[in-house]
This record gives structure tokens, sequence and C-alpha cells, in this order.
């Protein structure tokens, strides 16, 4: 490849230039995460004097210490509940509604679908108090439910609009068909509507998946009890406990921020798409 | 659409009214009634109790009018905070966007990494704000960071960069910078893949350079894309917290604090209802106007 390149052109100052940069910007993204992955490996008195280079001796023990905590997978597993039942109940409800929105006519329809992306306005930060006033009077502090439900409807907004446009695409003559023939649009639904979303249903789940996964401000508000703490309020703890002990807390970075890197690798087409596109047609 | 309209007649014709009134009876009323009162409901509420002096125990009762509105509007920390997050939309404007599209003419073009790359720079704006904020927390570390290791080397003091007022600030934008400059690049990525080719193709033709026909045939191509990446810039700005808290809670001296972290330092972490809502009231009123006024004036083709 860069043979024929060279053939061409002997030297092309454009190529060093896009070739330098390129490779700048790649070392201002990975050396912070480096740092963190091999800071976990160090002993406190190493990180202090050699925080860029490989460890000289690796202490296993910090990510171990982690690994056997029953802290690390309980904090672990609160996220998944939450961020589970949050893209559970998004899918469900948001495909519904943009099925009902898709395929339904009904006086008042495009007023309610304008209604619901109303959502799209405004962070859920605006109304944070009142939202806790809200989920206290429902009896819900302090649960998943409390952290779960909020989620859900900040989420419908962009959910209903991204799968009622992909709903739209799917041919009418089917859905015209099938009533015909005496099916309902519930059975259409789900035997038919549902299996051929797959992708998008996959692309909002997704979306909301990290949403959910990531959320600090919403959590914070409405639990107050250390066993129900996701991961991002468990980590800003564990940072409180260990104020200093960098090699420690980093180890602990790294390790919760692995399933996200994970699932990033694995559905990296789903994300991408969703989180730009998604958000272009929002 | 032309389809659509004949469903009104097989509706006639089959038993589909039936079927059309139990959908809406069914599938509508979880999202409305989810989004009605976790939404819609806090909203109206916050501009109610905007206009009380009370701590959320009990039903509000001293009522104080505007008064919270003008309290918020003469604290001196607001200002502070209405100030960074225009430094952030700043940044955004000056340096991410125009690096975002750098990247993006970069790696559009089909070479060998490049797809690597994209991840690499995209893979930031996954990772949850709250480890972005503790693992730059540790880069400007005085004693243990990166940045202090720098310095030691050159054998300067190592400055604590969080800690101070002067620097504090700036270190949460470069970090703005890091987490979010990969999901604007992959906005004009997917932009540039869209473009139709054959328009740069004919520039060049008819005598255009590569930086002529990127000037005056790519760039305005994706002026829609561009709108929409400083859209989102802003509308990020303010909503920025989770980042903030790790690295400088806001500090020192309400120094780094964004509106949302303002609004949760002064009104929610004090259970200060009535003006934490008077905040939210005025950030919202923000977000609203905005992106009225951005979609009338900005994005009226789209």
């Amino acid at each position: 490849m860069s043979s024929t390149e060279t053939n061409r052109t002997p030297f092309d100052p454009a190529v060093l230039f896009k070739a330098v940069f390129l490779a700048v910007v790649a070392v201002f993204v990975l050396v912070p995460l480096l740092a963190t992955l091999l800071g976990g490996f160090k002993s406190l008195g190493e990180l202090r004097v050699n925080p860029f280079g490989l460890p000289r001796h690796w202490e296993w023990q910090n990510y171990a210490d982690i690994l056997f905590s029953a802290r690390y997978w309980q904090l672990l597993r609160n996220s998944l509940i939450i961020s589970t039942l949050t893209v559970t109940l998004t899918l469900i409800v948001a495909s519904m509604a943009a099925f009902t929105f898709a395929h339904v006519r009904f006086y008042g329809s495009s007023m309610l679908l304008s209604y619901l992306t109303l959502g799209l306005l405004f962070p859920a930060a605006t109304a944070v108090l009142p939202l806790f006033i809200k989920v206290r009077d429902l009896g819900l502090l302090d649960t998943y439910f409390g952290v779960a439900l909020p989620q859900v409807a900040f989420s419908l907004a962009m959910s209903v609009l991204l799968l009622r446009r992909f709903f739209k695409d799917i041919p009418y003559e089917l859905l015209e068909a099938a009533l015909v023939d005496g099916c309902s649009y519930i059975k259409f639904f789900r035997y038919v509507t549902l299996p051929l979303s797959r992708p998008i249903l996959a692309t909002v789940g997704t979306i909301t998946f990290v949403n959910s996964w990531n959320a600090y401000l919403l959590p914070l508000v409405m639990l107050n009890t250390d066993a129900l703490y996701p991961w991002p309020l468990g980590i800003m703890v564990y940072q409180g406990e260990y104020s200093s002990e960098w090699h420690l807390i980093l180890a602990f970075i790294t390790l919760t921020i692995l399933p996200t890197i994970i699932l990033f690798l694995l559905a990296q087409k789903h994300i991408v798409a969703g989180l730009t596109a998604g958000a272009v047609k929002g | 659409m032309d389809v659509a309209g004949e469903l009104p007649q097989v509706a006639e014709r089959g038993p589909s009214w039936d079927g059309r009134l139990t959908v809406l009876i069914l599938f509508l009323p979880p999202a409305l009634l989810l989004f009605t009162l976790f939404v819609v409901l806090p909203i109206g509420e916050a501009a109610w109790y905007s206009a009380f002096n009370w701590n959320g125990f009990g039903r509000p009762t001293n009522w104080i009018g505007f008064d919270n509105y003008r309290f918020v509007l003469e604290t001196r920390a607001f200002w502070l905070a209405l100030r960074n997050n225009g430094l952030i939309i700043a940044v955004s404007l000056a340096i991410q966007l125009p690096l975002a599209l750098t990247l993006a003419l970069m790696l559009a073009e089909r070479f060998r990494g490049a797809v690597a790359l994209r991840m690499l720079f995209f893979m930031p704006y996954i990772l949850a704000e709250i480890a972005t904020g503790l693992i730059f927390s540790f880069v400007y570390d005085g004693d243990y960071g990166l940045v202090a290791s720098i310095w030691r080397t050159f054998g300067a003091e190592p400055p604590h960069l969080l800690a101070s007022t002067d620097t504090a600030m700036l270190a949460v934008l470069i970090v703005v910078v890091w987490k979010y400059f990969g999901f604007h690049m992959m906005l004009f990525i997917a932009a540039l893949q869209g473009l139709d080719k054959s328009l740069i193709e004919a520039a060049r033709i008819d005598g255009a350079t590569r930086s002529q026909a990127l000037r005056h045939v790519v760039i305005p191509l994706l002026y829609p894309t561009i709108r929409l990446s400083v859209f989102f810039a802003i509308v990020g700005s303010l909503q920025l917290f989770d980042l903030v808290m790790p690295l400088t809670r806001g500090g020192p001296a309400d120094s780094s604090n964004t509106l949302v972290s303002f609004l949760y330092n002064n009104g929610i972490s004090r259970m200060r209802v009535g003006y934490g809502s008077a905040i939210g009231v005025i950030l919202f009123t923000i977000c609203v106007t905005f992106a009225f006024t951005y979609k009338r004036w900005f994005m009226r083709d789209e």
C-alpha cells in the first residue's frame, strides 16, 4: 500500500502531517486510559515516580482484591438490574406507543406525538427536585423502580421517534392484508412488526442501556442505601474512602469501565448507529 | 403517503375500528402516563414550588413569590456557572468542532487503521462521565498524576490544577474536549459518507484543487451537520454535571460549577426545594428558548 504511494509521490507533506496529527490525537485519547489500566498494577510508591510506564513489579493483588470483593459484584449487579429494568420497560412502552403513532390513525395523533417529543427539549436535571418529591410520595424512594421509571420516562421521547420512523417503513400493504384476513392490530404488532424491527430495537435498547448504565444524577438523588447503589455512585464512595490510594482507585475504575468497553467492542455497530444517527433524527 | 390514505376505507370495511380502539386504549396510556408523571408534571411543579420557601417536608406553605428567583440572580455563583457554561460552548465551537471536522475528513477516507482510529476516538464518548472524571482527577493529581510527573521531569514544583480557582475550569474544559470530540467526529463521518460524491468529482473535473473542493463544495454540504453539532454542543453544555462532580464538585469557590452542578450544590444537596426549583425553572427556560430559537433560525430547512 505504502509502496504505490511512494511511487506516485516520493514525499507528500500532507500525508506526513496527517499521520502525525492522527498520532497526536490517538496519544491524547489513549494515554489517560492506559495510565489508568497500568496504574492499577502498580504500588502507590511506584505510581508516584512512574505514572506513565509499564509497572516494574506487577501488583496483581490490587485487581484480585477488588474482583474477590462482594462490593464490586454488588455494584455491577445493581447497575445491571436498573439498566435491564429501564431497557425492558422502555422497549415495551415505547414500541407500543410508536406502533400506535405509526399505524393507527386517530384524532389528536400528531398532537400527542409532539407532546411526547417535548421530552427532547430539556434535561432531567431541570425538574429533579419535584421529581424527587414525586418519587418519594409514590413510595418509590430507595428502590430500583424509583430510578428506572423516571429513566424510562426520559428516554421515551427519543425511543418513540426512532421506533416510529422504522415502523412506518414496514409496507402498509402488509398490515392491510393482515387486517382483511382478520388479524388484529395487536397480533400484527406482536408477530410482524416486532420481529421485523430487531435492528432498531437493538439500537434503541443499546442507547438506553448505555445511558442508564452510566447515569449518576438520578440514582444519586433517588437512592440512600449503599446496598442499592449502581456502580457510578459506588465508585464515588470508594474514591471517598481511599482518597489518595490512587493505585486501588485506578484498578477499581478499570474494572468498572471494563463492561462498557466490552459491550462497545461487541455492539459497536448498534452503539455508533444509535448514538449518532439516533441523535440526528431527534 | 397515498397508500396510508386508504386506511379509513379499510377500517370501515373490516372489524378494525374495534381493533383500533383496543390499540389506543392498551398501547398509548403507558407511555403517556409515565411521561406525564415523571417529565411534564415535575416541570409544572417546579414552577409552583419555586414560589415557596420549602425544605421538602410536609406541604409548602411559606409563599414568597418571586423571591427565590431574586436570590438566584443575586448569587455570584449562579453567574459564574452561567459563564462556565458559556466557556464550555465557546471551547466546543472554537476547538472541539474544528478538531472533530478535521478528523472526520481524514478518517472518512478508507485506509488501513481508519476504522480502528474512529472507534478509538469514539470510545471516550461511551465511557461514563463519572469514570472519565475520576480518570482525569488522577491525570491532574498534584502528587501522583500524569501532569505532575511531566512537571517534575522539568524540575518544577507540580501544580494542583483542580484546586486552584485559576485552573480548575480550564482543566474541566480539556476533559470536555477529550470526552466529546469523538461523538461530533462520528456525526461528521456519517454525513460525509452520505454525501453525493459526484458533486465533488464534478468540482475536481472542473479544475478545483483538493482544498478548493473542500472549501467550496464539501464544507457547504456539511452545513446542516455543523449546525446539528453546534446544537448538541450547546445542549450538552447545559446538561453537564456528572463530569464535574468527580473532578471538582464545582469548586474551588464555585469557580468550576455548571448550571446543573450549581443546582445540585445549592438546591438538591441541601433540600432547598423552592430555591432549587427556581434554578430548575431558569435552566428549563434557557433550554427551551434556545431549542426553539435555534431550530427556527438555523435549522429551518431540516
